[in-house]
C-alpha cells in the first residue's frame, strides 16, 4: 500500500525536508494516514491537528482533488494510490 | 528558527522594548538615556505576538515569544542572545491534556516565577487556563486546580475569546498569585493553584443583569508593586479600581478620568502609589477621547489622575491602546512606553513627563514590555 501525503513548504521543517511523505502502512481513511506521519513526525502533524485530533480551522486536507471537510473528515476513506494534500487556508488579515 | 540582524547585542544597563504585533515581533534597544533606539525584526513575520517577556533570573538573557500563525497553532519561541537566534520546540509544548477537549488558540501572557525559583515560568492562554514551566519555558504543564474549576462551565468569552490575560504574583508569598480572565473574573490562589476562588467584590459586571455577580466581570488588566504587592489596581470593563486587602474588596479610583473604560494599566517601577493607564472613549467607541492621546497618570493610588501628553499627537489621534500595550523599564527616572493599535510606538524617560515616537508604522501592536539588561 502506497498513501502519499504531500507538504506544504511551511511545514518542510517539520517533515525534515521532504515534500511529499510516502504512507506504506496499511490504513484505511485519512485519520490513519496522519497518524502513520504522526508515529514518525510528531511535530507535524501537531501543526495540522490540535491536541484533540481535529485538523485546524484553517488548515484544509484534500484528498485527490476534494476538500474532506466535503467527504467525511477524517473518516475520509483512502485506498492504495491516493493523495492527500495539506494546504494552509486562504485566510488572514 | 533563525532570525539575525544585530551585529552587537544589547550591553548591561540598556533598556529593551520588546514589542508584539499582529505581524510579528520586534526588539527595540537603546542605552540607558533611551534618546536613539535601535530596532530588529520582524521576528516570526505573519504571526500574531499576543504576548512576550523578557527573564533575566539565573543569569539568563531569555526572551519569551508566544507566536500565533493563523494555520498552524500557537508556539512559545526562546531567545538567549536578543532574538539574534530563536528555538522552539519541536512539539507544541503548551498542550492541553486530550481529557479536557480544550486545544489551545493563543497565548495571552507570559510571567517570570519569584526571584528564587528561577526556572518558573506561568503563561496564560485562550481558552482560559494558566501553565506552568520549570525548565524556564521550555516545557509546560497545565495547572489543574484552575482548568478544572467548578466555574468553567459559566464562563464566557469576551471580545477577545475566553482568555486568562492577566497573572499577578506575591514577591512575598510563593503560594500566593491570581490570574484575570475575560470574562469569568479576578481569581486567587493561596495554595500553590490547587484552589483558585473569585474575588470580585464591588467590581461592576455592566453587561449582566446582577452588576455585582460573584463572578463574570471582564476584567481588563491587574497590576501590582512588588514592594506592596497586596495592594491591587485593576482596570475593568467600564471602571477603575484599588484592593488594599489581595483582591478581598474593591474601591471605585475612577477620580478625575475621562472615562474609566480602558484595557492598558502599568505600575510605575518605584513607587506603589504610582500607576499609568489610558482611558479609552467607550465599549463602543474604543478610541481615546476627544481623538486627544493621553497616558493619565496617579500619583496617589488613585485619588487623583492627571493627563500626560507632552509630545503625543493632541488631533485626530483616534488610537486604542490594548491590555498589555503599556509597559515600564526599572531605570530611574523610568521609561515608560505604550503601543497603539495604529502600529505607533511611543516612549518616555521622564516617568511620562514628555514623550517622543518611537515608531510609527508597524503593524497594529498587541504587546509592549521592557526590561532593563542585567
Amino acid at each position: 500500500m502506497a498513501i502519499s501525503v504531500i507538504v506544504p513548504n511551511a511545514l518542510t521543517p517539520y517533515s525534515r525536508g521532504v515534500g511529499t511523505l510516502v504512507v506504506t502502512e496499511p490504513v484505511a481513511t485519512v485519520g490513519d494516514a496522519l497518524a502513520a506521519v504522526a508515529a514518525r513526525l510528531p511535530a507535524l502533524t501537531d501543526r495540522v491537528l490540535t491536541e484533540q485530533g481535529e485538523i485546524r480551522r484553517h488548515v484544509n486536507v484534500f484528498v485527490g482533488e476534494e476538500s474532506v471537510k466535503f467527504l467525511d473528515g477524517l473518516s475520509t476513506p483512502v485506498t492504495d494510490g491516493t493523495t492527500i494534500t495539506i494546504v494552509p487556508a486562504v485566510s488572514g488579515g | 528558527m533563525t532570525t539575525s540582524s544585530r551585529s552587537s547585542g544589547p550591553a548591561a544597563g540598556d533598556v529593551l522594548v520588546l514589542v508584539g504585533t499582529t505581524k510579528g515581533a520586534f526588539i527595540f534597544s537603546s542605552d540607558k538615556s533611551r534618546r536613539k533606539w535601535n530596532v530588529d525584526g520582524p521576528h516570526f513575520p505573519g504571526e500574531a505576538v499576543y504576548s512576550i517577556a523578557y527573564d533575566s533570573r539565573g543569569g539568563r538573557t531569555r526572551t519569551l515569544v508566544g507566536a500565533h500563525s493563523n494555520h498552524w497553532g500557537s508556539t512559545i519561541r526562546l531567545s538567549d542572545d536578543f532574538g539574534r537566534s530563536w528555538t522552539g520546540p519541536e512539539r507544541q509544548a503548551v498542550r492541553f491534556p486530550e481529557s479536557s477537549g480544550l486545544s489551545l488558540a493563543q497565548v495571552w501572557q507570559i510571567t517570570p516565577g519569584h526571584a528564587d525559583e528561577p526556572d518558573v515560568v506561568w503563561c496564560g492562554v485562550e481558552p482560559a487556563a494558566l501553565f506552568e514551566s520549570r525548565d524556564a519555558g521550555a516545557s509546560w504543564a497545565p495547572v489543574e486546580g484552575l482548568l478544572n474549576h467548578e466555574h468553567r462551565p459559566k464562563w464566557m468569552p469576551g471580545g477577545g475569546g475566553l482568555c486568562l490575560h492577566t497573572i499577578v504574583t506575591d514577591p512575598k508569598d510563593k503560594k500566593r498569585m491570581a490570574i484575570a480572565i475575560s470574562t469569568a473574573g479576578f481569581y486567587r490562589t493561596d495554595d500553590g493553584g490547587k484552589s483558585w476562588r473569585p474575588r470580585n467584590n464591588g467590581v461592576r459586571a455592566v453587561f449582566l443583569p446582577n452588576k455585582y455577580p460573584e463572578f463574570g466581570q471582564c476584567v481588563h488588566k491587574v497590576v501590582n508593586h512588588p514592594s506592596r504587592p497586596e495592594r491591587l489596581f485593576l482596570q475593568n470593563h467600564w471602571g477603575l479600581y484599588r484592593s488594599d486587602d489581595w483582591g478581598e474588596s474593591w474601591q471605585d479610583i475612577a477620580n478625575g478620568v475621562p472615562s474609566d473604560f480602558g484595557f492598558a494599566m502599568q505600575m510605575h517601577p518605584h513607587d506603589p502609589d504610582t500607576v499609568y493607564i489610558v482611558p479609552i472613549q467607550s465599549d463602543e467607541f474604543r478610541v481615546v477621547p476627544e481623538g486627544k492621546l493621553r497616558v493619565y497618570r496617579t500619583r496617589d493610588a488613585g485619588n487623583s489622575w492627571e493627563p500626560l501628553a507632552a509630545g503625543l499627537p493632541q488631533d485626530q489621534a483616534f488610537e486604542n491602546v490594548l491590555r498589555d500595550g503599556l509597559t515600564a523599564d526599572s531605570h530611574d527616572p523610568a521609561g515608560i512606553y505604550f503601543g497603539t493599535r495604529g502600529g505607533k510606538l511611543f516612549g518616555s524617560a521622564d516617568a511620562g513627563e514628555s514623550w517622543q515616537e518611537l515608531a510609527d508604522a508597524l503593524p497594529p501592536i498587541c504587546c509592549v514590555k521592557a526590561a532593563v539588561v542585567a
